[in-house]
């Protein structure tokens, strides 16, 4: 009798070891188009509104916890705040005046010099959902998504640096890689002396690294780097991260540097996006490589 | 035949449909709860021991098919590459489909051994995915493995309480 009991397991539909085989192969494809084509991304926003509810209901602990602590505040504590946010309003609006004069200044310089002029930034804010929950990635989701006009490739900055870009968008969501993920890089210069260098996150920490530097670099401690710009991404200028260790070993042809990102990049809860960057002219096509080649060997 | 007789040898009601996905949900839930840091790595994976703990004692309703689905979501949920997490609990769903004959015979300390290999299985697998994509392990990945071990009692405790207070409300 019981023995059918078992044996009706087999009769219901196809062995576990077809269906394993079935599906690991669907999984296997599915992978394999994710990883490269990227095909199925209309499919993952339509799922991301099943799941997205759950999310959501994840983040209310958090949310709850902030509420009640804001409700708790003391009184001494607001004063203070409202005192030092009052200084460095008043240290900010005197050199928010130079900065406009310096705007002016620069807009006529560039006029002169028939330069592009350098686009006004519109920025927009939005608040961190939740920070991916897998320990592989440097990923925070924010309340803005495809509703707000957000795109991918945009910039997320807080008040102090950059914070990441954004890498995908969901209907109400959209999903910003930190710069602190492995491999990302931001196109960076030295602010002290112009040095262009490209900054990559380290992955597992909140540390930042160049990569190939020449020993023989002019790199301090202390240093700040700033945006380039010259990605077409981002934004000239924004602060990114400071130099705090240089490691110069002979024996190795480039220095290791680490920096600290400027910005709290898993610290803060409202971010800024940047929208309404300048357009670069179209990359010139393959073509015109051929004669610049032609000069360097000449040169040789 | 030894392994007629269960561990636990009261007569539970029929597992509902609700209890199922109500606790698919929750685990989802968990796992999508504000974990940070040392907690994110020692976070135990919420949904791979509740979809273990239907692939083995109910294995006719919850299967490989349903968990790969569950899979998709926890991919989407964690803006993983598609199939990552659903090729991992496909693999955890055969391993639980496979084993439950075994599992029933044992006390939940042998039971804890058990799952572990099959966990350490479905997280090898992620990582091994990953690996492949991108490149590199992080290697305090896998405790969330031991934790994800350390869970199988309370939760088959948690539902066994669950199952059999539905009897004792019929009465």
């Amino acid at each position: 009798m019981d023995n059918t009991q078992t044996f009706q397991f087999f009769n219901r539909g196809p062995s576990p070891a077809v269906r394993l085989v079935f599906f690991a192969v669907l999984s296997l494809l599915l992978l394999f188009i994710d990883a490269r084509y990227r095909y199925l991304e209309s499919t993952r926003s339509a799922l991301s509104v099943l799941v997205s509810p759950i999310q959501r209901l994840a983040t209310m602990p958090g949310v709850l916890w902030q509420q009640a602590g804001d409700f708790f505040t003391t009184q001494r504590r607001l004063v203070e705040d409202n005192q030092s946010l009052h200084q460095q309003h008043e240290r900010d609006a005197a050199q928010l005046l130079q900065l406009q004069a310096l705007q002016q200044e620069n807009r006529q310089l560039r006029t002169l010099l028939a330069l592009p002029q350098r686009g006004e930034l519109t920025t927009q804010s939005a608040e961190i959902v939740y920070a991916e929950r897998d320990v592989f990635k440097r990923k925070i989701l924010i309340n803005k998504g495809a509703n707000a006009n957000v795109l991918i490739g945009q910039v997320v900055m807080d008040d102090a640096g950059i914070v990441g870009q954004i890498t995908r968008v969901y209907p109400w969501l959209a999903e910003a890689t930190l710069i602190t993920e492995k491999d990302h890089a931001v196109p960076v210069q030295v602010l002290r002396n112009g040095l262009r260098t490209i900054v990559f996150g380290a992955g597992d920490t909140s540390q930042l690294s160049l990569r190939y530097m020449p020993v023989s670099s002019d790199i301090q401690n202390g240093d700040l780097l700033v945006t380039s710009g010259i990605d077409g991404i981002y934004p000239p200028g924004i602060p990114v991260a400071k130099v705090v260790k240089i490691e110069r070993d002979a024996a190795y042809p480039f220095a290791r540097v680490t920096c600290l990102p400027v910005a709290g990049v898993d610290r803060h809860r409202h971010l800024l996006i940047l929208s309404g960057l300048p357009k670069l002219p179209e990359q010139p096509a393959e073509e015109p490589a051929a004669p610049q080649n032609l000069k360097a060997k000449q040169k040789k | 035949m030894p392994y007629l007789a269960p561990a636990n040898p009261e007569i539970q009601r029929p597992v509902s449909t609700t209890l199922i996905v109500s606790s698919v949900l929750i685990a989802l839930f968990l796992n999508g709860l504000p974990w940070e840091g040392v907690w994110l790595m020692l976070r135990p994976d919420f949904v791979a021991v509740v979809m273990l703990y239907w692939c083995t004692h109910k294995p006719l309703r919850v299967s490989i098919g349903l968990s790969w689905a569950v899979g998709i979501l926890a991919d989407v949920a964690d803006a993983s590459l598609f199939g990552q997490h659903a090729l991992a609990y496909t693999l955890l769903a055969f391993g639980g489909v496979m084993l439950h004959h075994r599992l029933k015979m044992f006390d939940l300390r042998q039971q804890t051994t058990q799952v572990f290999g099959i966990l350490a299985l479905t997280y090898a697998v992620y990582a091994l995915v990953h690996w492949q994509v991108n490149g590199y392990v992080v290697w305090p990945y896998f405790l969330g493995c031991l934790t994800s071990t350390l869970l199988w009692a309370p939760l088959s405790i948690m539902f066994q309480g669950a199952r059999r207070m539905r009897v004792d409300r019929d009465h």
